[in-house]
């Protein structure tokens, strides 16, 4: 059983579901012995929860993994550790206060006489790092060590626990490029040492430098197994993002902003913008009654560029106007006074107050803008509440129903009535569309729509390019957190946007 | 007056809020019942001299520098936090009154000196506790300071300032009209009980008539997204624990008053420990929604506890176990969990064989 290309790892029609989502949909993986095997997808593709369900976070509904031929079931991430697979989160688990050396052995230290064995426990970590070309003092604690040498131990940890399987969860985010080629150099040592790899990132660069093979998840759906060399980049993308080229969809005539004159003088724009470390150097303009998308893949800066508009962090330079005035905004707060909003695309933790009820949650930002002691009355509360619950067809049994209860796709629609009920001159949207339904998405987008006819301005940011070609009338390209290129009007296809995205930017992984 | 007060503030049909006092309430009646039987005259009110007296007006009475507290306790803990200081503030408002009541004990000189006039007598310590509080909010919410931590601080220290006020003395003193906060009476009702009315009153119109109520239930249950609304989740905090120093303070000129002395070391000690158990008590558990009727519930079960017993002739020392156990079973009756459990509990019974 133990030929090179044997597979080692099995997964057949794996499923999880999660209230209203559907997480995985009948999932097939296939990891064979010493190969690295990137997983790709855009948030919610389903990637993490695969993980999670093969190392025991969380349980399946249906499928079947096997490890070696046999049935393999993990009840935790340790369980599945002892089993042979394990686990180098991006935000690494270690305990930076104990000493390299207890990292690797916490939880099984080699014992004598009853008490703990330091001496065994520091030559034997010796071993193991020298093993990665590491030469550390393994009695300092971890946390005095920068955050590369960190991930190195991980690996060592999980190595010395005899793993079969090495998952890198986005191992290489918060690495500089010299520790990236390293951590690259210890991946191929592993690969020759017949450990199979499952690797995750958002960097294609990477993905191209490293895997053998890749497997493109999508909505929880396999897309396919490719080897990573016949598949090129353009067609990768095309898999993570977009619809297969072949079946792209019938043309649609109307384009938001159409009507409205883009030589009109915009309203907002952005002048050699920049946040150190974060976003480089770029421009933009955004003119009323558009519909401005962001395109390009996680990490690329989308989001980034959003909180920067709306105040949550800061640039470090470059000038940002508002009908010809520059403005400083440095709060949101000071972004809602100039009539900017946003659905941020982490709806639980920064949109929707699960305790408040569907009007509190509606009424606040409303409140908000008014002195304390002027507030709006009950009656016209409840007036706002149930124009938009009309509106927007929010499926509440009332008015004070606690917004937490509300379906996903519901609450989004809560954090939009919320804006629109502010009448912003620019709604910024962080992903709204993603893990509602279809009904809902559709509704949505038709309310966007109508934002821009009544010449408003929305700033559209999704994973879904077809989404972003259906609704966008000039689209921004967005790449390693900088500006490659922009689209506007007849000339959005996902086609463009993907061969803008697949082209090589070497020089900055 | 507090149920009906409750109907209009929790506009939710079945919301949590409407349905936690219910909770305190009872174990409340339980203990009042207990007196009804067990303790002779406990219901009997009195007037003498156009004064209200009796064992309830008593615990009232008593209750009100923890009911006081409770108040602004509730504020902060709805904001997600907890103020640790309450105690110490209370001391150091106290030392300040009977310092400027006294100037010159603290040298041995007993004579009063000028006569300090009243308004600064209260407005001297009533402003220091509320730079204090001001000072455990700009920590919490400026500076990031776990909240226990920050409180923590001026828990310890504060006692120390109000030691360094008088000379680590005991400064007793007359002064009628300053004591009248403590034992005077307004209306047939002694005073400590007005100002709790009063400050119940301001407080229930400012959280409940203006936004204030709401930005402080979003602050706490979730102050991200109360911040990308435009809430000044920073100055709300510092809000509240502004005001919670102010409760505290004026927690402390009534001790101060009613006892004619102010004593450093034990004014208001563990005080913030009842107002906490208060707050929980009343259903007020996380940050988000808070009761304030139910937390003086809280306040007044802890204090009728502590008359009760008294008056039952158990020593002092012992009030601290039975404080704990109403804690603790008002607590396991109000987590949702454990009625789950019991219901099911209940049902396996019924459906057994």
């Amino acid at each position: 059983m133990s030929d090179s290309n044997t597979e080692l790892l099995e997964i057949r029609g794996l499923s999880k579901s999660f209230p209203g989502v559907k997480a995985l949909d009948s999932i097939d993986f296939t990891l064979r012995r010493g190969e690295i095997h990137a997983l790709m997808g855009e948030n919610g593709a389903g990637k993490s929860t695969l993980i999670k369900v093969l190392t025991g976070v969380q349980k399946k509904d249906s499928g079947y993994v096997k490890l070696e031929g046999e049935e393999f079931e993990a009840s935790s991430p340790m369980d599945a550790a002892r089993k042979g697979i394990s686990t180098v989160y991006q935000e690494i688990n270690l305990l930076p206060n104990l000493s390299v050396a207890e990292n690797i052995y916490i939880g099984r230290q080699p014992m004598k006489w009853g008490r703990i064995d330091w001496k065994a426990i520091n030559s034997n970590a010796r071993k193991v790092l020298s093993k990665l070309d590491l030469d550390l003092d393994v009695s300092l604690p971890l946390s005095s060590f920068s955050t590369a040498i960190q991930q190195m131990v991980a690996i060592a940890r999980a190595l010395d626990i005899q793993a079969k399987i090495l998952i890198l969860d986005e191992p290489t985010s918060s690495l500089d490029l010299a520790e990236t080629k390293n951590l690259f150099a210890t991946m191929q040592k592993l690969k020759q040492d017949g450990i199979s790899i499952i690797f995750i990132t958002h960097f294609l660069d990477q993905v191209y430098d490293t895997s053998d093979r890749i497997t493109v998840l999508r909505n929880g759906q396999l897309i396919g197994e490719y080897k990573t060399a016949e598949l090129p980049r353009f067609e990768l993308i095309s898999r993570m993002l977009g619809r297969e080229l072949e079946q792209e969809m019938e043309s649609h005539g109307r384009k938001t902003g159409d009507r409205h004159s883009l030589l009109k003088e915009p309203f907002m724009t952005l002048k050699n913008v920049e946040e150190e470390g974060v976003l480089f150097l770029f421009d933009m303009e955004i003119h009323e009654g558009e519909v401005l998308g962001l395109a390009g893949l996680l990490g690329s800066g989308r989001t980034e560029t959003a909180r920067l508009l709306f105040g949550i962090d800061r640039p470090t330079g470059g000038t940002i106007k508002i009908d010809g005035h520059p403005v400083n905004i440095n709060s949101p707060k000071q972004a809602i006074d100039q009539s900017i909003a946003f659905c941020p695309e982490d709806r639980k933790t920064e949109g929707i107050i699960p305790d408040l009820s569907v009007r509190e949650n509606i009424i606040l930002p409303l409140q908000a803008r008014k002195n304390i002691l002027s507030g709006l009355s009950l009656k016209e509360q409840e007036k706002i509440t149930d124009r938009f619950i009309d509106l927007l067809k929010i499926k509440a049994s009332n008015r004070e129903q606690k917004a937490g209860t509300l379906s996903g796709g519901n609450q989004q629609k809560v954090i939009l009535a919320r804006w629109m009920a502010m009448n912003p001159r620019l709604l910024i949207l962080d992903e709204p569309t993603r893990g509602i339904d279809v009904g809902a998405k559709a509704e949505i987008e038709k309310l966007i729509f109508r934002l821009s006819e009544e010449g408003r301005s929305v700033l559209f940011i999704s994973s879904e390019l077809e989404e972003i070609v259906h609704i966008c009338s000039r689209v921004t390209i967005l790449k390693d957190r900088k500006k490659i290129g922009e689209l506007s009007g007849e000339g959005i296809s996902e086609e463009k946007i993907m061969k803008t995205l697949a082209k090589e930017s070497r020089a900055e992984i | 007056m507090i149920s009906r007060i409750k109907k209009k503030t929790s506009p939710m049909p079945g919301g949590s809020s409407g349905h936690n006092i219910l909770y305190p309430l009872l174990a409340f009646a339980a203990i009042l019942l207990f007196n009804l039987f067990f303790t002779e005259g406990f219901f009997s009110l009195e007037i003498k001299n156009g004064h209200l007296f009796g064992s309830l007006i008593d615990i009232f009475n008593r209750g009100a520098p923890i009911m006081l507290i409770t108040i602004g306790m509730t504020l902060v803990y709805a904001t997600g936090g907890v103020d640790l200081s309450v105690g110490a503030i209370i001391a150091i408002s106290g030392a300040m009154a009977a310092q400027l009541i006294r100037p010159d004990y603290v040298k041995g000189i007993l004579e009063y000196g000028d006569q300090t006039s009243l308004i600064i007598i209260l407005i001297v310590p009533l402003a220091l506790s509320v730079i204090l509080g001001l000072w455990n909010g700009f920590l919490v919410a400026y500076i990031g300071v776990q909240p226990i931590i920050a409180t923590l601080i001026l828990m310890t220290v504060g006692r120390g300032i109000a030691q360094l006020i008088t000379r680590g003395q005991i400064i007793v003193f007359e002064h009628p009209p300053f004591q009248f906060i403590g034992s005077g009476f307004f209306l047939g009702l002694p005073f400590p009980i007005v100002l709790v009315i009063f400050l119940f009153i301001l407080t229930w119109t400012l959280t409940r008539k203006t936004s204030m109520g709401l930005f402080i239930e979003a602050s706490g249950a979730n102050s991200k997204a109360s911040r990308y609304m435009g809430i000044q989740v920073r100055l709300i905090k510092t809000f509240t624990y502004g005001f919670s120093g102010f409760c505290a303070g004026l927690a402390g000129l009534i001790i101060t008053a009613d006892i004619k002395a102010a004593d450093a070391n034990n004014a208001g000690i563990f005080m913030e420990l009842d107002a906490i158990a208060a707050v929980i008590i009343g259903g007020t558990i996380n940050g988000g929604r808070f009761s304030m009727a139910g937390a003086l519930i809280g306040a007044l079960i802890i204090q009728s506890l502590t008359t009760t017993i008294i008056t039952r002739g158990v020593p002092p020392q012992v009030v601290l176990v039975f404080k704990a156990v109403i804690i603790i079973i008002v607590a396991l009756i109000q987590s949702g969990k454990l009625r789950e459990q019991v219901s099911k509990l209940t049902h396996f019974r019924e459906n057994a064989p």
